[in-house]
C-alpha cells in the first residue's frame, strides 16, 4: 500500500484513473473472501484463521486465483469469526484454522459449499448458507455500512475503487456549497447520534453563521453500553467518514476538522490514523484539494473515557482541554462552539451516509423511510438475542422483524420481554410495541427513541427494576457532576431503586421515583440528565406491577433480585445426597447424611449453586 | 431593546440581558443560588429554572439569555414544585447542621429555604465522600460544598491562581487542589476570595477566635489589638450599616469594650512602612542613577497574599519585592520591643491580635521570618468578619456605640495611612512622601491625591517628574519616576510577566492581591450580591477619612517621628532592617523550589548553559 503514497491525486481525472486502474487490478479473481477483520471477530482469534487462510491459499498455489480482503466488521458479530466467500455469497462462521483449510479444500478447490460450518438457523434447524436466504442480510439496506464488511479498511485504492472521493470530487468541482447542503438537506438525513436534527440544516446554519474561522468535528465518543456502530464504521471503513468531513467543512467554510473518538476504541483509532494519512499522502487532505484551491486538515483527539462528552458541548470543552462537563444551550455550537467559533458537529453514522447522499442523490436517499425518517439506520443488537451484532435497516420496519427476523429471536427460545432502545437514555418498550415502526417519532411516541442506535433484547428472565437500575447505575457513574438534578438527582434515583431491589422500599417510593424522575429530566442542564431518567419512566409506565410487586409484596418476579429471593429444599424431593451442602460457598445447608437437607436463610447469599447441583430438582426458587 | 413577556407583563431589557436581569427590571426577584452577579453563572444549580413558552424543559433564567417575544412563567406551579425538589436534592447531600455553622444566619443555602417555602424534606440519602481541610488562612470543608464553582471562578477567572477546582465527576465531585492535596501545600495565595464568595460555610476563614478569647481571658497577658485601615471602611456593614459608612470610633470603643489592653492602629504601622519603604526606594533609585546595582522596578510588599502568589508564580523574580515586612507585621515587631521596653513587661507575657481585612494575613503571621528575638510579631490575625462576630458575642450594640479613639504612642496616623487599603493608595502614600523628601514641595495633583492611580481600572500607570530637586538628590534631576499599581493577582501577572521578560518600564510598582484592594479583602463582609458598587463605597469611605485629617503624609506623623528619634534611629537603621524588614523564599506553582534535588538541577543546568 505504501507505493500509493508516491501517488498523488491532484485533480478529479486522477481520481478516476485510480478508480481503473483499481478495478482493472481486482477483477478476474476465481473467488473474493470478504474475512472480518473487526474488533469482535479479532477478540474471538480472526487472526489465528486469516493466517492459516493464507497459508492454505498460498501452498495450493490459488495466491493469483484467490483475493482476500480483510474487511471491517461483516455485522454478525455472534458468529464470528466469520466470512463470506464471492461470487457464491457464503456466509461461514464459527470459524477455526481447521475448518477454512476444510472450507479451502472443498469449496474453493472442489467447488461445494461446506454447509456445516455456514450459518445453522436453531428455530428451524436448517444451514442456511448464502446470505441472500439468510433473513440477517436480506432484510439489511447498507447505506452508511455500504463498504464496512466489503473493502478492506486499510486501502485508501479499495475505497476509491468503490467510488471513494468521488462525492468530493462532484462537490468541489460541480455541485458547489449551495447544491451540496440543499441535497443534503433535500435527502431527509437527520443526525444519527440520538438528536435526530436535519443534516442539512444544520451544515446551513454553519454555512451562514459569519466568521473567518469555524470547525467541523466528528463526534465518535460512543458510549452507550452495548452500542458500537460508530466503531464499527470507523474500523470499517474510516475513509467515508473523512470524506464527508472534508465536504461538511467545505460547506460551511471550515478548514479545520477534528474527530473525536473515545480511548477505548484503539482499533479504530489506529485505522483512523492511518487512513488520515493515506488521505493526506495522496493530497486528499492539505492544500488545495484536487485542484479547487480548498485547503483542509483533520486531527484526531482522544477522549478519556467519559460518557458526558459524547454531549456536544461537553466534547467542545474536552478538545479545548477542559474538564469535560457540557454548557448551556443556547449558544448552540453552530453559533459559538470550539473556541468560541462556529462549530458543526456531525456523528460518526449520519457522516458515513454522506457520500452516499451525494453520489446517489437525495431522491434516492428518501426512497427509503418513513414519513420524517428517511434513508436507514444502524443499530447493535444485544441481549438474550440470537444474531447480536451490527445491522442497518431501512426505517420504517417494524420492531418484530428486527428482533425475530434479523435478530433471529431470543436466545434458547425464551420468551421476549422488553426491548431498550437508545441506550441510557432511551426507553424500554414491551411485547405490545413490537409491532411499531422503527423510526424517529413513532418510537418517540412509544416512550423511547432511536437514539445513536443501541438495541438491548431482554428476556423472560430480566427482571425491569433491575435493568433500570442497571441503567441508572450506569448515569449516575457518568455525570459529570455540574448540575444538581443530574448529580444528586440520579444519585438519589439510584439509591430508591437500590432499595426497590433489596426489598427496602415503600409503595409511595414508586411516586416519589417517579416525581424525581420527571424534575430531573426537566431541569438537568445537558441532554444526558435530560434524558436520565427515561428508563426509569418507561420501566415504571409499561411494568408497573413489577414494581409494586418489589415495593409491596417484596417479591422479584424474575428472581433476579438477589435480596428477594429464597432458596429452600423440598424434604419430599431431596435425597440428602449431599451435593448442595459440598458446593455452597457459604455453609449454609446442614442435614444429616440420606436425610433431607435444608438451608439457613440467614447464612445463604443466593447464589443458586445448589440448585444447579441438585440431582432431584429439590432446590426450590421462590 | 429587547421586548419580552414575564408572567404577564411588558418587560423591555437591554440587548444581551439574561431572563434574570429582564426579570429584575420587572420587579420580579427569580431565586437563585449559585448565580453570583458580576462574577460567576454557569447554571450549575437550577434553582433559578423557569418556564418559557415553546419550551419543552425548563431553562436556567440566570444564563439563557432574553429574546424578543419571549413569554416568561417564573413561578408556575410546575416550576415551584422543581425548584423545592432541586432544593430538596441539595439539603439531602448538605450537613444539617446549620446551628453549629459558621455561616448560620448568614447562609445561602440556609436562606433559600425560607425563599422557598420548604417545610419539609422527602429526600434522603448517603452523603458525598468528603472532607476537612484547615490551612492556616483558608478552612474547606467539603461536605458544606453545593458546587455552585463561585469559588472556582473567584480562584481561576478572578484571581487567575487556580489552585481548585472540581475533582472526580457526578456524585464525588469534589472542588479541591489538585489530587485532592491540603490547600496549604499547593500555590493557593492565601487571598481568600473564595471565601467571599462561598454561599455555604464549606469555604470561611481559619478560626482566629479561639485564640483571641483565650488570650483575652488570661489574667497573665497583656492582649494587644490593632485594626487595618479598610477594616473600618466595612465592618459597619456587618451590623446593618449602609456600605461606605466609616465605623472609626465605634470600633474603638467596641475594642475597648471586648477588653482588649490596648488599641493601637495598623495605621501607624502603615505610615511607618512610607517611611521604610520609601527610603528603600530611594536608595535603590540612587544606586541606579549613579551607576550602582539596583534591581528595579520595586513592588511593594504589604499584601501576604500577592508575597505568597510572587513566591510560587515567579520565585526568580523576588528581588523585586520591597524589603518591606507588612505594617502591622511592622507595628507587631515594635509593640514586642519598643512598647515592650516601655511598659516593662517581656514580650512573652504580650498576645498581639490583628484585625484584618485579609485572610492571607493569618498565614503570613505564621512565616519563620515573622520573629524578632523568638516571638512572633503577631500572635493572632482576625478577620473583619471575625471581629464582627465577637463584637455580636459579646452583646456589644454596637450601632449604637459612642465613638472612641486608639490609643497612644501607636494609634495616631496620617490621612497616607488610610489609603493604604485601596488600590492605589500605598503609592500615592508613598509619593507623598518621597516627592516631597527629593524636591522639598508637596506632591503636585488635586488635593494629593495621584488621580492616574485611582480606581478599579485593572491596571494603572502614571509618572511623576522630578524637578528643582534639593542638591543630595541632584541625580534625580529631569528623571520621571514611572509607576504602576494594580490589583488582582491575574492581573499582577501580567506586570510580572513584562519584569521576567526583561521588559518592564517601570521604576515601581503597587500590587495588592485582591481585586480593588484591601477593602475587597478575603475577610471582609459578604455584600456582594446585595450592593453591587460596595468597592466604590468602600473605596470613598477610606479617601474620605484621609481627607478628612489635618495631617496626610506619612512623614508628618509625629508620634511616629518621635519612636524613630527614640528608638529607630532613622529609617532604613540596621534596627528598622532587624525589626521591620524581612526575607522571601522561592516556592515555585509546585513548591519545587524548596526541593534541594531541584535546585541542584536548576544551578548545572544554568551553569551549562553559560
Amino acid at each position: 500500500m505504501s507505493a500509493i503514497y508516491s501517488l498523488k491525486i491532484k485533480s478529479p481525472a486522477d481520481l478516476v484513473e485510480l478508480r481503473d486502474n483499481f478495478l482493472k487490478r481486482t477483477t478476474g479473481f476465481r473467488h473474493t473472501i470478504y474475512i472480518c477483520g473487526g474488533a469482535g471477530c479479532i477478540s474471538s482469534h480472526s487472526e489465528d484463521v486469516v493466517q492459516a487462510l493464507k497459508k492454505a491459499i498460498a501452498l495450493r498455489g490459488l495466491a493469483q486465483e484467490i483475493r482476500m480482503v480483510s474487511t471491517g466488521c461483516i455485522g454478525l458479530c455472534a458468529e464470528g469469526p466469520c466470512m463470506i466467500v464471492d461470487p457464491d455469497g457464503v456466509f461461514y462462521g464459527q470459524l477455526t484454522p481447521e475448518k477454512v483449510r476444510m472450507i479451502v479444500d472443498r469449496h474453493l478447490i472442489g467447488g461445494r459449499v461446506v454447509t456445516e460450518y455456514t450459518y445453522f438457523d436453531r428455530q428451524k434447524q436448517e444451514y442456511i448458507p448464502y446470505t441472500k436466504d439468510l433473513p440477517f442480510f436480506n432484510k439489511q439496506v447498507k447505506i452508511a455500512l455500504r463498504n464496512v464488511g466489503r473493502i478492506d479498511y486499510s486501502s485508501i485504492e479499495d475505497y476509491i475503487g468503490h467510488d471513494g472521493y468521488a462525492a468530493l470530487s462532484k462537490v468541489l468541482t460541480d455541485w458547489g456549497r449551495d447544491k451540496t447542503i440543499q441535497e443534503v438537506t433535500d435527502s431527509g438525513l437527520r443526525g444519527r447520534g440520538g438528536a435526530g436534527f436535519p443534516t442539512g440544516v444544520k451544515w446551513k446554519s454553519g454555512h451562514d453563521q459569519p466568521g473567518d474561522q469555524k470547525y467541523i468535528i466528528c463526534n465518535a465518543d460512543e458510549g452507550d453500553p452495548g452500542a458500537f456502530m460508530d466503531r464499527s464504521i470507523l474500523e470499517g471503513d474510516p475513509h467515508s467518514v473523512i470524506e464527508a468531513l472534508i465536504i461538511g467543512g467545505y460547506c460551511i467554510g471550515a478548514n479545520k476538522g477534528y474527530i473525536y473518538v473515545r480511548a477505548e476504541y484503539p482499533l479504530a483509532i489506529e485505522r483512523l490514523q492511518e487512513a488520515l494519512e493515506q488521505a493526506r499522502g495522496v493530497g486528499l487532505l492539505g492544500e488545495n484539494i484536487l485542484g479547487s484551491g480548498f485547503d483542509f486538515d483533520l486531527e484526531i483527539r482522544i477522549g478519556a473515557g467519559a460518557f458526558v462528552c459524547g454531549e456536544e458541548t461537553a466534547l467542545i470543552n474536552s478538545i479545548e482541554g477542559k474538564r469535560g462537563e457540557p454548557r448551556q444551550k443556547p449558544p448552540f455550537p453552530f453559533q459559538s462552539g470550539l473556541w468560541g467559533c462556529p462549530t458543526i458537529i456531525n456523528n460518526v453514522e449520519t457522516l458515513a451516509n454522506i457520500c452516499a447522499v451525494i453520489n446517489r442523490g437525495a431522491e434516492w436517499f428518501s426512497s427509503y423511510g418513513v414519513g420524517r425518517s428517511k434513508g436507514t439506520k444502524v443499530f447493535a443488537l444485544a441481549g438474550d438475542i440470537v444474531n447480536s451484532g451490527i445491522i442497518e435497516i431501512p426505517m420504517g420496519i417494524s420492531m418484530r422483524e428486527i428482533i425475530y427476523d434479523i435478530g433471529g429471536g431470543m436466545k434458547d427460545n425464551k420468551k421476549f420481554k422488553s426491548v431498550q432502545s437508545g441506550g441510557p437514555s432511551g426507553g424500554c418498550l414491551t411485547e405490545d410495541h413490537l409491532d411499531v415502526s422503527v423510526d424517529y417519532e413513532s418510537l418517540a411516541a412509544a416512550g423511547a427513541i432511536i437514539g445513536s442506535g443501541g438495541l438491548i433484547a431482554m428476556d423472560e428472565n430480566t427482571c425491569m427494576v433491575d435493568t433500570a437500575r442497571y441503567f441508572m447505575e450506569f448515569i449516575q457513574d457518568e455525570s459529570c457532576g455540574h448540575c444538581v438534578p443530574c448529580r444528586i438527582g440520579t444519585k438519589r434515583m439510584l439509591e430508591l431503586l437500590q432499595r426497590m431491589t433489596n426489598g427496602e422500599a415503600e409503595e409511595e417510593d414508586i411516586e416519589n421515583l417517579e416525581t424525581l424522575a420527571k424534575t430531573v429530566s426537566e431541569t438537568a442542564m445537558c441532554a444526558l440528565g435530560q434524558t436520565a431518567p427515561n428508563p426509569v419512566l418507561t420501566t415504571i409506565k409499561y411494568f408497573r406491577d413489577e414494581y409494586i410487586a418489589h415495593v409491596r409484596d417484596k417479591k422479584c418476579p424474575a428472581h433476579i433480585c438477589a435480596a428477594l429471593k429464597e432458596y429452600t429444599i423440598d424434604p419430599e424431593k431431596c435425597k440428602g445426597c449431599g451435593m448442595c451442602a459440598r458446593g455452597c460457598p457459604v455453609n449454609a445447608i446442614s442435614g444429616e447424611k440420606a436425610q433431607p437437607h435444608a438451608i439457613d436463610p440467614a447464612v445463604c447469599v443466593k447464589c443458586g449453586s445448589c440448585k444447579a447441583v441438585c440431582r432431584f430438582d429439590a432446590v426450590v426458587l421462590s | 431593546m429587547i421586548n419580552l413577556t414575564i408572567n404577564g407583563k411588558q418587560v423591555s431589557a437591554p440587548e444581551g440581558s439574561t431572563i434574570m436581569e429582564a426579570a429584575k427590571l420587572a420587579g420580579i426577584d427569580i431565586p437563585h443560588l449559585c448565580h453570583c452577579p458580576g462574577i460567576h453563572t454557569n447554571g450549575s444549580c437550577r434553582v433559578c429554572v423557569v418556564e418559557i413558552e415553546g419550551m419543552k424543559k425548563l431553562m436556567a433564567s440566570c444564563i439563557v439569555k432574553a429574546q424578543e417575544g419571549m413569554v416568561v412563567h417564573t413561578s408556575t406551579e410546575r416550576v415551584r414544585l422543581a425548584r423545592k425538589i432541586i432544593y430538596d436534592l441539595l439539603i439531602s447531600n448538605h450537613p444539617k447542621d446549620c446551628m453549629a455553622c459558621s455561616r448560620n444566619q448568614s447562609c445561602e443555602l440556609q436562606a433559600m429555604g425560607g425563599t422557598l417555602g420548604i417545610l419539609e424534606t422527602h429526600i434522603h440519602g448517603e452523603p458525598s465522600p468528603r472532607r476537612v481541610d484547615i490551612s492556616p488562612s483558608i478552612t474547606r470543608d467539603t461536605r458544606k460544598c453545593i458546587l455552585c464553582r463561585r469559588c472556582v471562578t473567584a480562584c481561576h477567572e478572578v484571581q487567575g491562581v487556580g489552585a481548585i477546582f472540581a475533582q472526580n465527576r457526578g456524585f464525588n465531585t469534589v472542588i479541591a487542589p489538585a489530587l485532592g492535596k491540603p490547600l496549604n501545600t499547593v500555590d493557593c495565595a492565601m487571598c481568600g476570595q473564595c471565601t467571599v464568595v462561598c454561599p455555604t460555610g464549606a469555604l470561611t476563614e481559619t478560626d482566629g477566635m479561639e485564640k483571641v478569647w483565650a488570650a483575652l481571658t488570661d489574667p497573665n497577658k497583656r492582649v494587644i489589638v490593632q485594626v487595618a485601615p479598610a477594616v473600618r471602611a466595612a465592618l459597619g456593614e456587618e451590623f446593618g450599616l449602609p456600605a461606605g459608612e466609616t465605623c472609626t470610633g465605634k470600633m474603638a470603643t467596641a475594642l475597648h469594650d471586648l477588653g482588649f489592653d490596648d488599641v493601637f492602629d495598623t495605621n501607624f504601622g502603615a505610615d511607618l512602612t512610607i517611611l521604610e519603604e520609601g527610603t528603600e526606594l530611594l536608595q535603590r533609585l540612587t544606586a541606579a542613577l549613579t551607576g550602582g546595582e539596583a534591581v528595579l522596578p520595586m513592588i511593594t510588599s504589604c499584601s501576604p497574599g500577592w508575597i505568597k502568589h510572587c513566591e510560587h508564580a515567579f520565585p526568580t523574580e523576588l528581588d523585586h519585592l520591597s524589603t518591606c515586612k507588612s505594617p502591622h507585621t511592622m507595628l507587631g515587631a515594635v509593640i514586642k520591643s519598643f512598647y515592650a521596653d516601655r511598659l516593662g513587661i517581656d514580650p512573652k507575657d504580650m498576645f498581639v491580635v490583628s484585625v484584618m481585612p485579609c485572610t492571607a494575613k493569618k498565614y503570613e503571621i505564621q512565616r519563620p521570618v515573622m520573629q524578632n528575638d523568638g516571638n512572633f510579631n503577631v500572635d493572632a490575625v482576625l478577620t473583619t468578619r471575625e471581629l464582627a462576630r465577637m463584637i455580636r458575642t459579646m452583646g456589644i450594640d454596637f450601632v449604637n456605640l459612642e465613638d472612641g479613639t486608639f490609643d497612644a504612642p501607636l494609634g495616631f496616623s496620617t490621612g497616607a495611612a488610610d489609603i493604604f487599603g485601596v488600590t492605589g493608595g500605598v503609592m500615592e502614600a508613598a509619593l507623598r512622601t518621597v516627592y516631597e523628601l527629593v524636591t522639598g514641595r508637596e506632591m503636585p495633583g488635586s488635593n494629593l491625591h495621584l488621580e492616574p492611580i485611582m480606581g478599579l481600572e485593572k491596571i494603572k500607570e502614571a509618572s511623576i517628574l522630578f524637578k528643582d530637586v534639593k542638591p543630595e538628590y541632584s541625580f534625580l534631576e529631569g528623571v520621571e519616576a514611572r509607576i504602576a499599581v494594580t490589583s488582582g493577582l491575574k492581573n499582577a501577572d501580567v506586570l510580572l510577566e513584562q519584569i521576567r521578560d526583561g521588559k518592564s518600564p517601570y521604576h515601581f510598582i503597587e500590587v495588592m492581591a485582591c481585586p480593588g484592594g484591601c477593602i475587597n479583602g478575603g475577610g471582609q463582609p459578604r455584600i456582594r450580591n446585595n450592593v453591587p458598587n460596595y468597592k466604590e463605597l468602600r473605596i470613598e469611605a477610606l479617601y474620605n477619612e484621609d481627607e478628612g485629617k489635618p495631617l496626610r503624609k506619612s512623614h508628618e506623623n509625629p508620634d511616629l517621628l518621635e519612636l524613630y528619634k527614640v528608638f529607630l534611629g532613622e529609617p532604613g537603621s540596621h534596627l528598622s532592617h532587624e525589626l521591620l524588614h524581612t526575607t522571601y523564599t522561592a516556592r515555585g506553582h509546585f513548591n519545587e523550589w524548596l526541593d534541594p534535588e531541584f535546585i541542584a538541577k536548576r544551578e548545572k543546568e544554568m551553569s551549562e548553559a553559560v
